[in-house]
């Protein structure tokens, strides 16, 4: 059966929730081989071997060293030793650049923010920010494949095996070491989950009327859920622009969404409407959000959330 | 510095944007043509790279003749000049297809420094600025959220899920922007008719030196299967909130499993 490549998403030894996403659907279209770029493989061994990876290829961190030419020359040194089927990455921003360079290395196509995928390589996409449902396909090369986070069920192998590890040395390009990453700035996340892996997300916007967004993060914490934030909440500098969801933001797919005091603009729209659940709570009858909501309240979310909050805690 | 900023014009998201059910491409004669939002700060920025450092903008759009609005709006703003990269061997061409023809467009130009947004608004495959750099063999410095050049080095912030990168290149290079970068000026009256007079150069694809069987729909390496409207969601309920809409909204959770 054909190499399928999955790029690991990993944290300090820990494998990502969308990792065994990406196992799982590359199961359906071969075997799947995880690739490790760093540090800590030998505690990810097991986890990728039980969502079916029969091969770790594990990758100095030094190529983490600069911006992500050295990755997709590593992913595409495999792909061809492989004759690799396909190539499946997160659709995160990273490793969607990762894709695009490796797609023009290995002369073939790459399909971004991919909802799902079937054993022919065909693609499902959710576009104009979820008003349109498209199939898509590579049709010359190894498909490479971003897969957007929390869209594919992870299932484990039904015979998982022992995952073989095996060290890649890649000779770097000049080219791929061009831009050099000489510091990493780490901003304070908590415990809470990350915005796009989260299985719930709680956001805030204009009606939360200050940089105090404790309201929004209060009633996140409760259900153990991710932060994020409107534009009009980031622009006003409320919250920290990485956390804004959204057509020039990130987007996220989660079981529920929360939406304190956000209208519901295109602009919002885009970057959660495919949520499975939404929850909205708006002062303003008219606005837009309710149309996608499950459940709506019409009121002040600063009255409302705080008494949402209590009640989960409350029944926990 | 001579910094090409590039430039697309995009549906406009206000308005329902639609595919062709001929050939699954964008349906650019549906909704009214704007400039991506993100290149306005793509703008904003090379102009204020050439404010800091002197030298001349220069705005390269590929698109069809509809293109022109986004180019003028892009002069109004301030850039010098501007070449629109048009030929009808180039639709339907995919992310990495426009990649390849921008870079083959650029090469016929003198720059020491490439703008663009990180993504558009419409395909927002958030690739086109990797793939160029790979297809130049450039740096790519891209997501930067603070740009800063001295002499022939440049540093820039690249945005991340944790926070951001410090990343380090030599010019030239290709740099894609976020939003938080800076704040896009709004074109003055006086330079809006001055940015009539701006000159406008056609590129077509063989003066681009374009391999147009490398280009279009009918050679790109993705093709769209199929496209229909995704199913409404379901009605849900919407309450007034009379002292117990938090309780309310417990319930639905709770009916839901979620707590």
């Amino acid at each position: 059966m054909a190499e399928v490549l999955v790029l690991v998403d990993h944290v300090d030894g820990e494998v990502k929730k969308v990792t065994t996403e990406l196992l799982t659907a590359a199961r359906r279209l071969g075997e799947p081989s995880a690739v490790w770029v760093g540090d800590g493989a030998e505690e990810g061994v097991a986890r990728l071997a039980e969502f079916g990876a029969a091969k770790v290829y594990v990758a100095s961190g030094e190529l983490n060293d600069y911006v992500t030419a050295p990755t997709a020359e590593l992913l595409a040194k495999l792909a061809r030793d492989a004759e690799a089927a396909a190539v499946l990455v997160s659709a995160t921003a990273q490793n969607k650049e990762i894709a695009g360079r490796l797609a023009v290395k290995l002369d073939s196509g790459v399909l971004t923010d991919v909802v799902d995928v079937d054993a022919d390589a065909v693609a499902e996409h959710s576009v104009f920010g979820g008003a349109v449902v498209t199939h898509a396909r590579v049709r010359t090369g190894a498909p490479v494949i971003a897969v957007r986070p929390n869209s594919i069920p992870a299932a484990p192998a039904e015979t998982p095996g022992e995952a073989i590890r095996e060290s890649v040395a890649v000779e770097l390009s000049d080219t791929a070491r061009a831009a050099r990453v000489v510091e990493r700035v780490k901003q304070e996340q908590g415990a809470r989950p990350e915005l796009t892996e989260a299985a719930i997300v709680v956001s805030g916007g204009r009606g939360v009327g200050s940089d105090d967004f404790s309201v929004v993060e209060n009633l996140a914490d409760s259900l153990g859920a991710a932060v994020g934030a409107s534009r009009a909440a980031v622009d006003s500098g409320w919250y920290p622009n990485q956390f804004q969801v959204g057509q020039t933001g990130k987007t996220v797919a989660p079981q529920l969404y929360i939406a304190l005091g956000i209208s519901g603009a295109i602009q919002h729209r885009a970057g959660m409407q495919t949520s499975k659940s939404i929850v909205a709570v708006n002062k303003d009858p008219e606005a837009p959000i309710f149309e996608l909501s499950d459940f709506g309240v019409i009121g002040d979310l600063h009255k409302v959330a705080p008494q949402l909050t209590e009640e989960i805690n409350r029944r926990k | 510095m001579n910094i090409v900023v590039l430039v697309k014009q995009v549906p406009d998201t206000a308005t329902e944007r639609k595919l062709r059910p001929e050939d699954n491409t964008l349906d650019r004669a549906a909704s009214d043509g704007v400039i991506n939002e993100l290149d306005e700060y793509a703008i904003e920025e090379a102009l204020l790279l050439k404010e800091k450092h002197g030298g001349e903008v220069t705005v390269l759009s590929m698109g069809p003749d509809q293109a022109t609005d986004s180019i003028r709006k892009a002069l109004s703003m301030g850039a010098d000049k501007a070449v629109h990269l048009n030929d009808d061997a180039l639709h339907g061409s995919d992310a990495l297809q426009t990649a390849y023809a921008l870079s083959k467009a650029l090469g016929t130009l003198e720059f020491d420094v490439v703008v663009l947004g990180s993504e558009s608004t419409d395909a927002r495959t958030g690739v086109v600025g990797a793939a160029l750099a790979e297809y130049l063999g450039l740096p790519q410095l891209t997501l930067a959220g603070k740009v800063d050049i001295e002499g022939r080095s440049i540093r820039i912030q690249r945005q991340t899920d944790y926070g951001h990168d410090v990343v380090e290149a030599e010019l030239p290079a290709v740099v894609s922007v976020v939003e938080k970068i800076n704040e896009p000026r709004y074109p003055s009256f006086k330079l809006i008719m001055q940015a009539k007079k701006k000159p406008v150069q056609k590129l077509t694809a063989a003066e681009a030196g374009i391999d147009v069987a490398k280009v279009g729909l009918n050679s790109a390496a993705t093709e769209v299967v199929d496209a229909a409207a995704a199913p409404p969601r379901a009605t849900g309920t919407v309450i007034k909130d009379e002292g117990d809409g938090g309780l309310k909204a417990a319930e639905f959770l709770a009916a839901k499993k979620f707590i």
